[in-house]
């Protein structure tokens, strides 16, 4: 593992599929009341599979996509390295050992109808859990470009989801052919900057 | 058999609509569980949900408690392929082509179009989280140290998780 340089990225490693479902199960047990913040953790700060950059591209994509975005991130991470088996091979060890806890969980509940003292538990985790969830957005928006229409972008989202609690689908609907729009005028007009004949 | 081929097919429709989660198709799986096919009432699919929450790992593993619920353990496989197979093909497929037009002009289009609303999302979950998390005004506190902890600090995020469960224990949040 690169461990010298300080930020390493999926272009330059290579990962056995080993690795690959060690991390996924490191991240899979440790992630309480939403495993995003754990997943950042584990793969930027501590593994270093990827960096800031590469982290938001696969969580966008993850996010876009149905289905669990830590799922479909495990996938897509998993693949990018080892192909098929890759993604199994992350995919299963993200979900094998909270699977396990889950149906033991699951079972003594079914035995005795109730769970002795985690709703009080779960208070305070659910508290850190948010804290957890708010600081990782804050971490990458620090890295995020600064342009004025890429902050009210985000800020859209931020705002129609949290403040006026649109439903997901519609803001994605709405923000993101605005957002790619801008992005790819910004990208013609930078071009055709660049081959205008300089004076 | 028939209860497994239902749960298949319920949880299987459900993947594809989890656009963000699991938890954004919440509504539609209680909907299906409690008034459709009748597999329990809804404060049983209340409590499943709390135990999800407390318990390790992503939320999506509601659908496996569900499972285990309805059909025990053949359940719990039934459930979980249903909701993870398909959206995690097709996850599968995207990435790959993807990672194949990664020098194409459009694909750095869609993603820089992409990175703001998916930070703006995170921050919103944040939010939300402390809305329905934080019943105190310790609680947000409680909150509000994790943020400040989590930027400045590199300190495990399982500690703090610790720390909050022993803090809800004795009762201070």
């Amino acid at each position: 593992m690169p461990t010298s340089t300080p930020a390493s990225s999926a272009a330059t490693q290579t990962l056995s599929r080993r690795e690959l479902f060690s991390g996924f199960f490191k991240i899979g047990l440790s992630g309480f009341g939403g495993v995003l913040p754990l997943a950042h953790r584990v793969l930027v700060e501590d593994l270093r599979w990827l960096d800031d950059a590469e982290f938001t591209e696969v969580l966008s994509l993850g996010q876009t996509l149905p289905g669990p975005n830590i799922c479909n991130m495990s996938v897509v991470i998993g693949a990018r390295f080892q192909g098929a088996w890759g993604a199994v091979v992350a995919l299963a060890g993200l979900l094998f050992a909270p699977l396990c806890i889950i149906v033991m969980l699951g079972l003594l509940y079914a035995r005795y109808g109730q769970i002795g003292p985690l709703p009080h538990m779960l208070n305070g985790i659910a508290a850190v859990g948010a804290g957890l969830m708010g600081g990782t957005g804050v971490k990458l928006a620090i890295k995020l470009e600064r342009t004025a229409w890429v902050w009210a972008v985000a800020a859209a989202a931020f705002a129609g989801t949290a403040l006026f609690g649109f439903h997901l689908v519609g803001v994605l609907l709405v923000l993101a052919p605005l957002s790619i729009g801008m992005a790819w005028y910004q990208l013609a007009r930078q071009t055709k900057h660049n081959s205008e004949p300089e004076q | 058999m028939s209860t497994i081929l239902q749960l298949l097919a319920t949880f299987s429709m459900l993947s594809f609509f989890a656009i963000g989660g699991a938890n954004s198709v919440l509504p539609e799986m209680h909907r299906q569980a409690v008034d459709i096919h009748h597999w329990m009432s809804g404060s049983e699919f209340a409590a499943l949900f709390a135990l999800a929450q407390a318990a390790p790992g992503p939320n999506v593993l509601i659908v496996s408690l569900i499972g285990l619920h309805v059909a025990g353990l053949p359940g719990v496989v039934a459930t979980t392929v249903a909701m993870c197979g398909p959206s995690s093909l097709l996850a599968y497929h995207i990435g790959k082509l993807w990672h194949r037009f990664r020098d194409a002009p459009l694909r750095g289009v869609i993603l820089r179009g992409l990175t703001p609303i998916t930070i703006g999302l995170v921050l919103g979950s944040g939010y939300l989280l402390t809305r329905s998390a934080d019943q105190s005004w310790p609680a947000y506190v409680l909150t509000a140290v994790t943020v400040l902890l989590m930027i400045h600090t590199r300190l495990n995020p399982l500690w703090l998780l610790a720390g909050g469960a022993v803090l809800g224990l004795l009762g201070v949040v």
